[in-house]
């Protein structure tokens, strides 16, 4: 046994009267990737920061030890503690959009930490900056140490989030969720960066993840977090081949995969809506008149075919047009061009009132159930707001009525109606905005992104709350994801965005298995997948 | 009875609040905020002594023909509660509590002959035969007996309170937020009583230049106060909230022009409009002089074009912040959700903006409110606020002001406005503080 690096003891952290972390202990030894894993408010997060004693306010820590190596933390004064954050143990965060200040340029961001724990001149520093700049793998450092964040792309700024956490050679790096936030294809790349630098420096590497698909690769043991506790922990290889605990075994079992795509049939179903040479661009303007200089093609001549009763899936990484698609197909932004026909009538010509009622053939599910529902209504009336604009009439009690059985439809309680949003988890909130968009009538619903916000386990509740419902009720569906799992579990057809263009379309089944096209392959080549045994 | 425009005004405003409470309380899911405020001891002292500030008021706004001594002059019900003290007038200032003048002047003594000292007041401390000697004991007894007697007052509520033997009623006492409004009242309606007892004898605040009860004038003020502080409010919020959410809501040319009016309100000094929209209404009072029959009609006209262009010049700050949050609020995906399901654009800034705007509208309104009271002190300094024989805090402290740099200084008259002031502003904030927490969702269960 390898004599630990990192060593807690029996850590409880309470918010008031809830217990966030339970009575865990856990150990890291030098050089290893240790992953924590587990669910939204598992309490995660809060273990790391209370190492680290950047807990917010409210929370009360209590711990019998906290030794890094041979140093207690729980002795050390907070004046040398501040010494020992950055230099023997960087942070990583989820966000690296808001995690670097946007006023200063990357390289001086670097340098701040530099200048912090080591005695160098300014020509040492600039020399190590530029070397942990070629170290992170972005390209031309010499030009980009003097840029902005708004300058980089994601992927590139959560380099410069690393090279700033390498900066102080610690020999413990935390990274809380360091992919959440970008694509998948640069999400394999940020991971094997990682995986390079650990074994250039030797670092131990404290991954945090809900993705148990890639923590698999690459991390070398695993713990399972539920409600505060660690309810298992095991070696890598080892957790996949058989995992114990009965919680990691419904995390398995609640991975989308996609095998399940095979042995689905294309059915010889109407079209329900027929997109032509749609456009979506939006305006650059500049000048005291507004005068329009040129324009950004979000979706740039699509064509495809939704059959009554099936599910599409617009595929593709973040920027690629899929959701302003989804926003233009529902009027909810002006389309360019292009004929939408739905139902064999062409929505681009409607206007004013024909439109409005129009809406209640289409309905729309958003990716975040926090801010798609308003704080200050209750989930009846916003259950039953499409009711009153689109299918008035009916006194107040069948309106009642029909929300408690909506409520009903996506297994919700019917007394939830007189609740506010806040007062329900992710997955709940996600089911009333279903609700809110079952409560036309629609034929169709746009899903952008309805599980992406949600943790696993949730997300299988709402796909197969989704199937469901298309089963009883005939709904199609225009799903929008970059979940190649999703994908798989739910849609009969796929078609992959690139730049505004589709540039593969054809059945889950041939698309998943056999892509044609060079981006699908990228894409799937970059899903992480679980390491079989 | 003689109904005044702002006397009308301010019925409509109290008729108003007390349907939105009646309201309110019948709305199944806005129990919870409201019993939440109830539960909140310090929102319930505020609002108590709110209560008691309104209720001044309101006496004050009830108006009638007093057949007195002071010719037909309309007076109103806290002239006639206060009539000792409006009626004992001294001839110049006087300390709190003095029996003697503040300046020295020449007495004749009983044998003709003049003597340069302090005069004795006519009416302050009047009943003393030796100043001196009895003063110290004369002021501890009848503060004594005032209190005695307001307190018991108060015993005898309390006891009549607690003699009901409904179980119900019985736990509501129990909660500390009851216990905090009867503290409250202990105190507001003790200290009322000891001061009135006492002003039947001395002048608790002194008097003023021309030798009014300076303890009268402060209360007279919370009427102008709150008349300030409530119709300007009136007249402000819709303008503020109906173009700054309209303006963030649906950008374009609404916007421009929007922004255009208020970037050019803001750009003229508001002393100015202020100032000519007094001259107007003086000069319209001037030329038909048959409306405006008695000083006090015409001091309220004046206060009520005063709330008015205070009111027109005061929105664009809440505008501009209203626009703010609503260019952010219409990007929220519940405003795009509304829009796919057909709701119409004025129900989704009446539903969706207008509720998630509010609490910025509460802290505005609260904080401008102590603004104003003291903006009309500044105006009556440039001789454009309220009428001069109107009784204000802003009148109180304006003629302070000159007489700050005499020796030995006098203070009593800043000091009375500036505690009033103070109780209004902070029982108002605090309680503006709790109906924000209690009506937030997301904060229900902290």
């Amino acid at each position: 046994m390898p004599q630990s690096l990192l060593t807690v003891t029996n850590l409880t952290v309470t918010f008031g009267q809830t217990k966030v972390v339970d009575d865990i202990s856990f150990e890291i030894h030098p050089g290893e990737t240790f992953a924590l894993v587990g669910e939204s408010g598992s309490g995660k997060s809060i273990t790391a920061l209370s190492v680290l004693r950047l807990l917010p306010n409210a929370a009360r820590m209590r711990a019998q030890s906290i030794t890094l190596q041979d140093q207690d933390l729980l002795k050390i004064p907070e004046i040398e503690f501040c010494k020992l954050r950055g230099r023997r143990i960087g942070l990583i965060f989820q966000d690296p959009m808001s995690s670097l200040n946007p006023v200063m340029t990357i390289g001086a961001q670097i340098a701040e930490v530099l200048q912090l724990h080591f005695q160098l001149t300014q020509k040492q520093i600039r020399q190590r900056v530029l070397e942990l700049l070629k170290q992170v793998e972005i390209p031309e450092p010499e030009r980009r140490v003097n840029e902005y964040p708004h300058q980089l792309s994601g992927g590139q700024r959560q380099r410069v989030m690393i090279a700033i956490a390498l900066a102080g050679q610690p020999d413990l790096l935390i990274a809380d969720e360091p992919t959440t936030a970008l694509d998948v294809t640069i999400q394999a790349q940020i991971l094997d960066l990682l995986k390079n630098l650990q074994q250039q420096t030797g670092m131990a590497l404290w991954l945090i993840s809900h993705d148990l698909a890639l923590v698999s690769n690459i991390a070398d043991r695993i713990a399972v977090m539920q409600n505060g506790k660690i309810v298992e922990t095991a070696e890598t290889g080892e957790f996949f081949r058989q995992a114990r605990h009965p919680y990691s075994l419904k995390l398995l079992a609640a991975l989308p995969k996609i095998e399940s795509c095979l042995g689905k049939q294309a059915e010889a179903k109407p079209a329900l809506l027929k997109v032509e040479d749609f456009k979506v661009y939006y305006p650059i303007r500049k000048g005291v008149f507004k005068r329009v200089v040129g324009h950004v093609k979000a979706v740039d001549g699509v064509d495809f075919e939704l059959r009554a009763g099936t599910t599409l899936a617009l595929v593709g990484e973040s920027g690629c047009g899929k959701t302003s698609m989804g926003k233009g197909l529902l009027n909810l932004i002006p389309s360019h061009a292009g004929r939408v026909l739905f139902d064999g009538e062409d929505l681009s010509q409607l206007s004013g009132e024909a439109l409005r009622k129009q809406r209640a053939e289409m309905q729309i599910v958003f990716q975040d159930p926090f801010s798609a529902m308003n704080p200050r209504m209750l989930v009846g009336d916003i259950i039953a707001e499409g009711l009153v604009s689109l299918r008035p009439g009916g006194s107040r009690e069948e309106k009642q009525n029909r929300v408690a059985d909506l409520l009903k439809q996506v297994d919700l309680p019917a007394d939830a109606a007189l609740r506010y949003p806040h007062e329900f988890s992710g997955g709940q909130r996600q089911r009333i905005c279903i609700a809110r968009a079952l409560a036309v009538e629609p034929k169709l619903i746009i899903c952008d992104e309805p599980t992406s916000a949600l943790d696993v386990s949730v997300q299988a509740q709402i796909i197969a709350l989704l199937k469901n419902l298309q089963a009883r009720q005939g709904l199609s569906y225009l799903l929008i994801t970059h979940s190649f799992g999703v994908v798989a579990e739910m849609a009969d057809e796929v078609a992959v965005m690139y730049r505004g263009k589709i540039v593969e379309r054809g059945l889950v089944e041939q698309v998943l298995l056999r892509p044609s096209h060079s981006y699908t392959k990228t894409l799937l080549a970059a899903v992480p997948k679980l390491r079989a045994g | 009875m003689i109904v005044l425009w702002t006397d009308g005004l301010i019925y409509l405003l109290v008729l108003a609040s007390a349907g939105l409470v009646c309201y309110l309380s019948r709305q199944q899911h806005m129990r919870r905020p409201l019993k939440k405020i109830a539960a909140n001891p310090v929102a319930m002292a505020s609002l108590t002594l709110l209560l008691c500030f309104a209720l001044i008021g309101l006496a004050d706004s009830i108006h009638f023909q007093a057949g007195d001594s002071r010719g037909n002059e309309a007076v109103s019900l806290l002239d006639v509660a206060c009539d000792t003290m409006r009626k004992h007038g001294e001839k110049t200032y006087s300390a709190p509590f003095a029996a003697h003048g503040y300046a020295k002047e020449s007495i004749p003594a009983p044998d003709g002959s003049t003597r340069w000292d302090y005069p004795r007041l006519q009416y302050g401390g009047a009943h003393l035969a030796d100043p001196e000697t009895e003063w110290v004991g004369d002021v501890f007894d009848k503060t004594f007996s005032g209190f005695s007697r307001g307190a018991g007052l108060m015993l005898m509520v309390l006891l009549l309170a607690w003699g009901d033997q409904h179980e119900r009623r019985r736990a509501l006492w129990r909660t500390s937020s009851s216990k905090a409004v009867w503290a409250t009242l202990f105190l507001v309606v003790s200290g009322c009583y000891t001061l009135f007892s006492l002003s039947a004898y001395y002048h608790v605040l002194g008097t003023d230049k021309v030798g009014e009860d300076v303890f009268y004038q402060a209360l007279k003020s919370i009427r102008t106060g709150l008349v300030i502080g409530s119709l300007t409010t009136l007249v402000m919020l819709p303008l503020a909230i109906v173009f700054g959410i309209m303006a963030g809501f649906f950008k374009g040319w609404v916007d421009d022009l929007i922004q255009f009016i208020y970037t050019t309100l803001n750009s003229i000094p508001s002393v100015l409009l202020i100032a000519a929209s007094i001259l107007m209404v003086q000069v319209y009072m001037a030329n038909h002089p048959e409306n405006f029959n008695s000083l006090l009609v015409r001091a309220d006209m004046r206060l009520l074009f005063l709330c008015l262009i205070l009111g027109v010049t005061s929105w664009t700050g809440l505008c501009r912040l209203l626009r703010a949050e609503t260019l952010k609020l219409r990007e929220m995906e519940y405003v795009l959700a509304a829009q796919a399901l057909g709701v119409k654009p004025a129900m989704i800034l009446f539903r969706h903006i207008l509720p998630n705007v509010m609490h910025i509208v509460l802290i505005a309104v609260v904080l401008d409110f102590s603004s104003l009271v003291l903006a009309e002190a500044v105006l009556s300094y440039i001789n454009i606020g309220v009428d001069p024989t109107t009784h204000s805090w802003g009148n109180m402290i304006n003629s302070a002001r000159l007489e700050m740099a005499r020796e030995p200084v006098v203070w009593w008259s800043l000091a009375a406005a500036f505690a009033f002031m103070f109780a209004l502003v902070l029982a108002a904030n605090l309680f503006a503080d709790s109906v924000r927490d209690a009506f937030d969702p997301r904060r229900a269960n902290v």
